[in-house]
């Protein structure tokens, strides 16, 4: 089976992120339809009727979120999550790297649909050359009349201003991107109320993934009822894959959902490199619970991969082969996490610290048998108590390979070394 | 001790947004890139003109793992070992880096030319790992050969911070641009034509 490609169709056309190779595939005709023909809220319905749900993580329906916004209340705000720091994931990059031009086109829809003037790209810092790419094809756009003011000689304006980062995973957070954007440090807010009601400048405002938004130029051209037709009842669509690890070609993919993760394996990805065989997988991003080689039939369905206890979040799949050391993973993973922290709440704040502490010595092979039982405590002190997601993901991934790979992390104990890799570890400052 | 140049961008920056204090972000990069790094003084400069406190762009400026407090050496180089890449090979990337520059991560050479850190931070090159950015630049499937010649390449290059891609000279305010956002009523909804 081929790749379904949809957001991904034009990807390899020379001069793609050029405006004039863009129109000459079509490019603005659906953002031309969208204000010649239809009205902000027929937009709205069509979004609602193609079942799309928000690429970034959390999968939640697009048109719901934006049926949210108050009515009557100006001005509103539209945020474009481009902060993508998660783990194994690098499809938004892509995206933005490849085809810039759809991801403004789906930007400049959205703000017409939701009535909004002004839309602030959040683009993660890290990601330099890509904001100097967005800016240049924003400049692109407002100068053939797809930005500003009575854009296509319609009464509707816009701007969209790109915004870069500064390095914090936790500004992908809608919370804490529009408290970043606001120029305050980067911290989760309270919800509710939801950004929604009370969001950037206190305004209604809506934050969206750049893959969510960059599938908008196709409902509109094509319909909800077309989209809806891709992918599963409940996970409609196409997803970019963002695939790493031990396989043959790393890479990102797209596929129709519900097409079984196997085939994203073994015909995209290659299978596992070096003749190896597969001992673990996370489906979702650095969040993400692991999952095993018997899981690799399970559907890219966002539904079905939650029932066998995990996520595809973020849409990013890491490959391990039988040499990797579960321990190691989760370390690094904790130690994200620890680094990002942004320090609003203890139990993140602290936990990460101590869950970072713990890993290392687990894995240099110093730690007892009673200190796994301390990991779990810290963990179950975590999940479900901290301020944002971020705290309580801090512990999924750790705690399911533990639970997959208990006898490995037993083996660790009093080890003196790793007992999968043999490597000695230097132990952290203070955790002796 | 700003340039005139960095204070039009910070200037600039302000219009753009409808309170002037989402400019710290996009003015503390303006700083970065004429100085390389963010001295206290020109915190305090950027403060003067988005009429904040130095405090409350100091706060800002301490929590984004971007900005450098001190000043790096002409190149930075960033390599990550976050689970992806350390699956294929990251920590025998930085030890190549180290060894070959002969200083720890998080450290400047003796000659000024290079800072580097290994980052736990992923850097989003996971298909192209083991990776690490110089200069911001993404270079992906490393090999000790690979990052030799891209330390040499790097180290015949301008500083970073003082040649800057050309498209930093910030664009004029477009004269196409919505005047900024007000609490009355909604634009016209209505579909053209």
């Amino acid at each position: 089976m081929a790749e379904y490609k949809l957001l991904t169709k034009d990807i390899g056309v020379e001069g793609l992120q050029t405006l004039p190779v863009y129109e000459r595939r079509g490019g603005y005709q659906a953002l031309r339809t969208a204000l010649r023909d239809r009205t902000p809220d027929e937009i709205i319905e069509q979004v609602k009727i193609s079942g799309l749900r928000g690429r970034g993580g959390a999968g939640f329906p697009t048109g719901t979120k934006w049926s949210f916004l108050p009515r009557d209340v100006f001005p509103r705000y539209l945020c474009i999550n481009a902060d993508e720091s998660e783990p194994g994931c690098f499809k938004d990059r892509y995206l933005i790297d490849e085809n810039p031009h759809q991801l403004i086109e789906g930007i400049v829809i959205a703000a017409y649909a939701l009535q909004v003037q002004h839309a602030f790209l959040y683009i993660r810092g890290e990601y330099h050359d890509q904001r100097l790419l967005l800016e240049r094809c924003v400049e692109e756009a407002r100068a053939a009349g797809y930005i500003g003011e009575r854009i296509l000689g319609s009464d509707f304006g816009c701007d969209v201003i790109v915004h870069g980062g500064a390095g914090a995973y936790i500004c992908g957070e809608e919370t804490a991107l529009i408290d970043s954007l606001e120029g305050f440090r980067g911290q989760p807010r309270l919800k509710p109320p939801f950004p929604a009601v009370k969001g950037l400048y206190g305004k209604p405002t809506v934050v969206n993934n750049v893959e969510t938004l960059s599938n908008l130029p196709h409902i509109v051209s094509r319909g909800g009822e077309w989209f809806k037709a891709i992918g599963t009842e409940r996970s409609t669509g196409t997803r970019v894959w963002c695939c790493s690890g031990h396989i043959e070609r790393p890479g990102c993919y797209e596929m129709e959902l519900g097409r079984p993760i196997r085939e994203l394996f073994e015909e995209h990805c290659g299978g596992m490199w070096k003749g190896r065989s597969l001992k673990a997988f996370q489906p979702g991003g650095g969040s993400m619970q692991v999952l095993l080689p018997e899981h690799l039939d399970l559907p890219l369905d966002m539904d079905a991969v939650m029932k066998a206890g995990s996520s595809l979040g973020a849409g990013a799949m890491m490959f391990m082969d039988e040499t990797t050391c579960l321990v190691n993973v989760s370390m690094r993973l904790v130690d994200f996490y620890h680094h990002e922290s942004c320090g609003k709440c203890a139990p993140c704040r602290e936990g990460t610290y101590f869950e970072s502490q713990l890993m290392h010595r687990l894995e240099a092979g110093v730690a007892t048998l009673d200190e796994l039982d301390t990991l779990k405590d810290i963990c179950a002190n975590m999940d479900g108590k901290c301020f944002c997601p971020l705290g309580d993901t801090a512990t999924w991934f750790v705690m399911s390979a533990y639970r997959h790979f208990r006898a490995e992390f037993e083996a660790h104990c009093g080890a003196g070394a790793c007992p999968v890799t043999g490597a000695h570890r230097p132990l952290l400052a203070g955790t002796a | 001790m700003l340039a005139a140049q960095t204070r039009a961008e910070i200037e600039h920056a302000r219009g753009r947004y409808p309170h002037p204090r989402s400019a710290i972000l996009p003015s503390l990069w303006a700083v970065q890139h004429e100085l390389g790094w963010l001295p206290p003084e020109a915190m305090a400069e950027v403060a003067e003109l988005l009429g904040l406190a130095p405090s409350e762009v100091q706060a800002v400026a301490t929590f984004y793992s971007m900005y450098f407090k001190r000043p790096p050496g002409r190149h930075h180089i960033l390599v990550c070992v976050n689970a992806a890449c350390a699956l294929r090979g990251a920590d025998e990337t930085a030890a190549h880096i180290e060894q070959r520059l002969g200083c720890p991560s998080g450290t400047t050479t003796a000659d000024g030319m290079f800072t580097w850190e290994s980052t736990i931070e992923c850097l989003g090159g996971c298909g192209g790992a083991p990776m690490m950015q110089v200069d911001h630049h993404f270079e992906e499937h490393l090999t000790p050969q690979r990052i030799d010649t891209i330390l040499a390449r790097v180290a015949a290059q301008p500083a970073a911070h003082r040649d800057g891609p050309p498209s930093r000279v910030p664009n004029p305010p477009a004269a196409n641009t919505p005047p900024p956002p007000t609490a009355e009523g909604p634009p016209s909804a209505g579909a053209a034509g």
